[in-house]
């Protein structure tokens, strides 16, 4: 017995779009929270945020980038393959009220689980203003699904290849400086793009919300691998967060925390594809 | 021979010591995961068995918190009725080879035990671990008996000890019980937190089918509090009553500066990569774990036993335990406390931590520790160590490993507002029963005591297994 995919599409050359069959976890879950994924017998137990999800299909849809060994594995499988593992809802959803103006900040594959919050924030009544980024056009994902769900949608490239050429944070300075007023800010994406948001909207005085991707194995609350220091106490991603306040994250102990097991995660995918690629 | 002249059976010399069981020696097993203790075969069994003096007054039985008949097995071992001894054992415990391997006996059972008196306590842990493996190779025990259906369900939330035991009582009792995992494998944490080499996960397997044979449906994946809310269950789900067996799966930390960087593990990350992900045969498993050289344990209980043992086998060359009271307060089984020695494990007593180090990319280098003098005993009857003052001094690590306790897992508090908890977030339950403040909800183990032993949560699982029967009966 596994978790079947039911759809599965290559939404860029680095990213996978993936269908889940989950009733129990689709009845259930709520914008903000995460399930954790293991391939098979041998698996790493993996976070990913919940991008989407059915309830009346019992589905749950999953955004992920092909880093690592199990995140290259899991692309892999076709419609009918079967997931061993995939456990949730976890973590705390995030509460969705009416603040006003919310600048909403994707980047690169934040663009993924920022998606069920812009949604939610939308139909909460707020004006959303979606800026989405990545390094070049063709790594762009959701953009008409956020277009859709967004007042405003403004995109960047690293490369300039599309859209306004900067950062995420460079749009959001442009529509600042050009007199637009916010009165809340959600950053979703690599630990150095939302550090540099919180950067930003630290000194516009913009509260801003941020979702962590640590490293977990429970995903329970039971191990602390995926600890950070909040407002200078130890807090943990999966069961405290993963939506945290962003201005009183320690950046510097969240990036060094998240790079500790680069050296066994390039081997591991090195033997991964030596091994594909043999067979 | 007439009747009157049989001899009486002449006085038994007693045997001071118990017989001793054959273990890989320390520079083997420190390289391996397998397990220490190899056993006793059936010649050393009958022999040991023949120890026990079958006393009238079985103090024993009492030291036992599932109160299994032991001289009773013990006999039968010693008649070599080997049928009869599983089956008086499996009759109160549904995981004999577990308990055998893991209880403290030594303040348990044999702490009672009449020889103990004047000579070493019959190795009643070992003969259990003895029956149990006996069965398993041979298969004597006879099939338990089921009573018929009841056609009423019952939700079983961890398959730690406690739900295994609260699920096989009441599957032999015959309800319909699921016991839910959120883990995607059974145990608990005989699974995450006990090392193959004390617990091998063949025999707990072993242990979980015999569960499941009962006819208990196991659901792994399942967070209860997440994916279905007690209330759901106990409501839409139509489970009629409902035990939490959560246990204490939080970890503690020191409170000290530094306890972020790179290389300090709690226990359970430390245990659970290794134990349950399997990070030690990595990369043939993908979980990974990095270990280091020279580590550092801080605490005294087993799961610093377990962890420091670990570290050895993870290929550290120093591994070193750091415990704030001396040698006599450690909560370790003597057991293991030996068997780390045996190893070289490096106990430091009388230090309690004060700072962790880390380099400039956020790796532990070393730690802080001030010495301590024993005061008066507190709470928990140990005497209470109290810092001296300018004893600080400092070691280098690469390593630390902080095994100072658990918390109640606040999963399931948290979801479920109307149950009623202690300051210290345990459930509160009706000791006789396990009832909770909630009607037909009761809880058991780690969840309800904090951090204990796996023999006290299958007794908490017993009494509970009891008063479920009892409220569906009434009901």
């Amino acid at each position: 017995m596994g978790y079947k995919v039911l759809a599965r599409d290559d939404i860029t050359s680095e990213s996978v779009r993936m269908k889940v069959a989950a009733p129990h976890i689709a009845r259930k879950c709520e914008p903000g929270q995460f399930i954790m994924f293991r391939i098979n017998e041998k698996g790493e137990r993996i976070p990913l945020t919940i991008a989407d999800f059915d309830r009346a299909q019992g589905t749950i849809t999953i955004i992920f980038q092909k880093v690592g060994k199990s995140t290259y594995h899991l692309a892999e499988l076709q419609v009918g393959a079967e997931i061993r593992d995939f456990v949730g809802p976890l973590g705390r959803h995030m509460d969705v009220g009416k603040i006003g103006t919310v600048a909403c900040l994707g980047g690169g594959l934040g663009i993924a689980p920022i998606y069920p919050k812009v949604r939610a924030l939308k139909e909460a009544g707020n004006n959303v203003v979606s800026i989405i980024g990545a390094r070049r056009k063709d790594l762009v994902i959701l953009e008409a699904e956020m277009r859709a769900q967004s007042n405003e949608l403004y995109v960047t490239t690293d490369d300039g290849s599309y859209g306004l050429h900067g950062f995420v944070t460079d749009q959001l300075k442009l529509l600042v400086d050009g007199g637009r007023k916010f009165d809340s800010c959600l950053a979703v994406g690599p630990i150095p793009m939302m550090e540099a948001a919180c950067k930003l909207t630290r000194d516009l005085k913009l509260p801003t919300l941020v979702s962590l991707d640590t490293l977990m194995v429970d995903g329970t609350g039971m191990c602390g691998s995926c600890r950070v220091t909040v407002a200078g106490k130890t807090k943990f991603t999966c069961v405290d967060g993963p939506v945290f306040d962003g201005h009183a994250v320690d950046w510097a102990e969240a990036k060094s925390r998240q790079c500790r097991y680069r050296p066994q995660e390039a081997e591991a995918l090195e033997k991964y594809r030596r091994e594909r690629g043999a067979s | 021979m007439t009747a009157d002249e049989k001899p009486k059976p002449a006085k038994k010399k007693i045997i001071p010591h118990k017989h001793p069981m054959a273990e890989q020696s320390p520079a083997e097993r420190v390289r391996n995961y397998k397990e220490v203790p190899r056993g006793y075969d059936v010649a050393t069994a009958v022999a040991e068995a023949g120890r026990c003096i079958q006393c009238d007054n079985a103090t024993c039985i009492g030291g036992c918190p599932v109160e299994i008949d032991i001289p009773g097995f013990v006999n039968a071992i010693a008649r070599e009725d080997f049928t009869e001894a599983i089956r008086v054992m499996k009759s109160y415990n549904n995981l004999p080879a577990v308990c055998g391997r893991v209880c403290p006996q030594e303040t348990q059972c044999e702490q009672v035990c009449v020889l103990a008196k004047k000579f070493e306590p019959v190795a009643v842990g070992r003969l259990e671990r003895f029956i149990a493996d006996y069965d398993a190779e041979r298969h004597v025990c006879p099939p338990p008996e089921i009573a018929a259906a009841k056609n009423k369900k019952v939700a079983v939330v961890g398959a730690g000890p406690a739900g295994l035991t609260v699920a096989g009582d009441l599957a032999r009792m015959g309800y319909g019980v699921t016991l839910f995992e959120a883990f995607h494998a059974t145990g608990g944490v005989l699974r995450y937190g006990i090392p193959e080499f004390r617990l091998p996960k063949a025999i707990l397997d072993r242990e979980v089918e015999y569960v499941r044979s009962l006819g208990v449906d196991i659901q792994c994946n399942m967070v209860i509090g997440k994916t279905y809310t007690v209330k759901e269950l106990l409501g839409e789900l139509g489970f009629g009553a409902v035990f939490i067996g959560t246990g204490a799966g939080l970890p503690r930390w020191m409170g000290v500066p530094g306890e972020n960087f790179i290389g300090v593990y709690s226990a359970n990350e430390w245990l659970t990569r290794i134990n349950l992900m399997r990070a030690y045969e990595f990369p043939e498993y993908d979980t990974p774990i990095w270990a280091g050289k020279n580590a550092i344990v801080v605490g005294g209980g087993n799961t610093a036993m377990d962890s420091v043992r670990t570290a050895l086998r993870m290929g550290a060359a120093r591994a070193s335990i750091y415990y704030r009271r001396s040698e006599v307060e450690m909560p370790a089984r003597v057991e293991e406390y030996h068997h780390a020695r045996q190893e070289g494990v490096v106990f430091r007593f009388l230090v309690a931590p004060v700072r962790v180090f880390g380099d400039d990319n956020g790796w532990v280098k070393g730690m802080e520790f001030q010495e301590m003098t024993l005061g008066e005993p507190d709470d928990s009857g140990r005497r209470r160590p109290v810092p001296k003052e300018g004893s600080n001094f400092t070691v280098d690590c690469d390593m630390v490993v902080v095994a100072v306790g658990t918390y109640p897992n606040p999963i399931i508090p948290e979801t479920t507002p109307e149950l009623e908890l202690t300051k210290w977030g345990t459930i509160k339950i009706d000791e006789a029963t396990g009832a909770t403040s909630i009607p037909g909800v009761f809880a058991g183990g780690d969840i309800v005591t904090g951090g204990a032993t796996v023999i006290s949560a299958m007794g908490a699982g017993k009494r509970a297994a009891r008063g479920v029967d009892a409220y569906l009966t009434a009901k």
